[in-house]
């Protein structure tokens, strides 16, 4: 609907009078939304940094350098190196799927791709403790042939690709499910084959979600703390991932250096949000073009 | 259409549908349905009267209560300000607007250890708002009132929740007709009136999706609760970390009897958020109309 055609009998001035509130309640408002959103976002945002740099840039650095932290951002990096990928190539085939083809039962495999959002992460990881633990299901197998799934590195990425499950999916279905099917269909007619489809005609359309997605994803795996916890043993230098660091060095009342790890992972949340304001610019100038 | 009809067989003209949904069904078996069969498999070797007794024990109604009361109160808080955030986000200008909309989704973003951490120590005795609201403890120290509290815990689920709500109203804001406005103020009905009597009935589905988003989150939150909690059984203890207690004791029956709870309430609001999803689906669809 045009705003132009509503306007047709009121004057302009009345009709703003007429959705907006008085300046004191506006006022009130904003004053309201501000404090809730400084006490709850923005402290807590400069307290992370504050207290990282509370001993000085020199300690800062001396934390992010000592071995179990190296190691833990090791072990960071190569979880969300296994996590991420497999994660966006399921989130790849399930929008495609979805949002493609019309099927039976479509509402409730939309569910069962939300499940790990709805389900604790201290559950997530004690799944896999039932499944590959010493006494879970395959756990003697494992154990027979010296394969060490549980307080060990396979443990962590398998919890963390549960939890990361949905994020890549989530982000394309709706957006490929509102962009359609017939600028895919009409490539097709005109000759290309499947895959020069979806090089060509799909992923164009889906780069932005995708990165988003992605990047969400990302945030996600190399922040995840409860359902790692309950499968990483807790080593230090050896199965501790960047949280799990946090958390020792801050039972080890070492504040500075908890913060300054936190930090590390703060500035990753921090680049999350700017690239999706910007995914957000960018879709609505794509959808603005077509 | 992605199907034509050519005789008795479909033709489809994109390619890929079984490969792509195959896998999708095999991924999320592997690594979601199977593992989370285990749970209720694990359940069966404790009987019914065992399961009773673990999932009703002192230690555990009391973290129920916590956790149930505290994501309940920390979602109610959300809705009240949360409408607030939304509303002054679409509705007005003001300086910052742009950034403070980017940081409406920090707690989806900020892993929760380091949340948990900075809530703990900003509402320390000594933290820059802790030190506001200390009181004298039992043993004669200061003491910040979230130190060790259920406040605390509030405090934790609040903070997780926060996106839920705004982000849920928000769009729903967005696409509100002028016009129903405009004739309910030209038709007499003062702002508030048209507030609570025309806008108010059509965002509270969504409203009441928000909360019912946060709530289901606050349920299994864990890293950003534990830190400023302190986990006393009985008194500050939520249900997720008196799960991983009985697993760091090996007891795994007895977690897995909690899990079960818990997988249970989340299941029923999945449902219930899914069901007000259709319903404000609906809604919208018949307000076009």
């Amino acid at each position: 609907m045009t705003p132009a055609a509503t306007t047709f009998h009121t004057p302009p001035a009345a009709r703003r009078h007429s959705r907006t509130e008085p300046p004191a309640v506006r006022r009130l408002l904003i004053g309201v939304a501000l404090v809730f959103l400084a006490l709850f976002l923005v402290i807590p945002l400069v307290f992370v940094f504050a207290q990282a740099f509370a001993k000085g840039i020199g300690y800062y650095f001396t934390t992010l350098r000592d071995p179990n932290a190296v190691s833990a951002i090791k072990l960071t990096l190569l979880t969300a190196g296994i996590a991420v990928p497999l994660n966006c190539f399921f989130g790849v085939c399930a929008a495609w799927a979805i949002a493609k083809f019309d099927f039976p039962g479509k509402n409730i495999l939309l569910t069962l791709i939300d499940l790990p959002f709805s389900i604790s992460p201290v559950i997530a990881g004690l799944i896999y403790v039932l499944v590959f633990g010493a006494q879970g299901w395959f756990g003697s197998w494992f154990s027979d042939h010296d394969i060490h799934i549980i307080f060990a590195v396979p443990g962590i990425v398998l919890a963390t690709i549960f939890v990361t499950v949905p994020f890549v999916a989530r982000e394309l279905i709706p957006l490929m499910q509102a962009q359609g099917r017939s600028e895919e269909e009409a490539a097709r007619v005109l000759g290309a084959s499947g895959w020069q489809t979806f090089w060509r005609v799909t992923i164009p359309n889906i780069k932005w979600g995708l990165i988003y997605g992605v990047i969400l994803c990302n945030a996600r795996a190399m922040g995840e703390f409860g359902a790692v916890s309950v499968v990483s043993g807790h080593i230090r230098g050896q199965t501790n991932t960047i949280p799990l660091h946090i958390e020792a060095l801050y039972d080890d009342y070492n504040f500075a250096g908890a913060f300054a790890m936190a930090s590390v992972l703060a500035f990753l949340a921090l680049i999350t949000l700017a690239l999706k304001t910007w995914v957000e610019y960018k879709n609505a100038a794509l959808n603005e073009t077509k | 259409m992605a199907t034509r009809q050519l005789g008795a067989k479909k033709l489809r003209v994109l390619p890929g549908f079984r490969l792509t949904l195959g896998f999708t069904l095999f991924y999320l078996g592997l690594i979601v349905l199977i593992p989370l069969a285990a749970v209720f498999w694990k359940t069966t070797e404790l009987s019914w009267g065992e399961f009773w007794h673990v999932a009703t024990m002192p230690t555990a109604m009391a973290s129920y209560r916590l956790t149930f009361g505290a994501s309940f109160c920390a979602a109610l808080v959300n809705a009240f300000f949360g409408l607030i955030v939304a509303w002054v986000l679409v509705r007005y200008d003001f300086f910052g607007k742009r950034i403070m909309d980017a940081l409406v989704d920090l707690p989806f973003a900020l892993p929760t250890a380091v949340a948990g951490i900075t809530l703990a120590i900003l509402y320390s005795k000594n933290g820059w708002i802790g030190r506001f609201f200390t009181h004298t403890n039992a043993s004669g120290q200061l003491e910040s009132v979230f130190t060790s509290s259920r406040l605390g815990v509030f405090i934790a689920l609040t903070f997780i929740g926060l996106p839920f709500i705004v982000r849920t109203v928000q769009p729903v804001l967005e696409d509100l007709d002028p016009e129903l406005e405009e004739a309910a103020a030209s038709l007499g009905a003062n702002r508030w009136q048209v507030f609570w009597r025309v806008i108010f009935p059509m965002i509270s589905p969504a409203l009441l999706t928000g909360f019912a988003l946060a709530f289901a989150r606050a349920l299994g939150e864990y890293g950003s609760v534990i830190f400023i909690a302190g986990n006393i059984p009985m008194k500050t203890q939520i249900t997720p970390v008196l799960i991983m207690q009985e697993l760091d004791e090996f007891y795994y029956a007895k977690a897995t009897a909690l899990a079960v709870v818990l997988l249970v309430v989340s299941f029923l609001l999945l449902l219930a958020i899914n069901v007000l999803q259709w319903w404000s689906n609906r809604h919208d669809t018949h307000n076009l109309a």
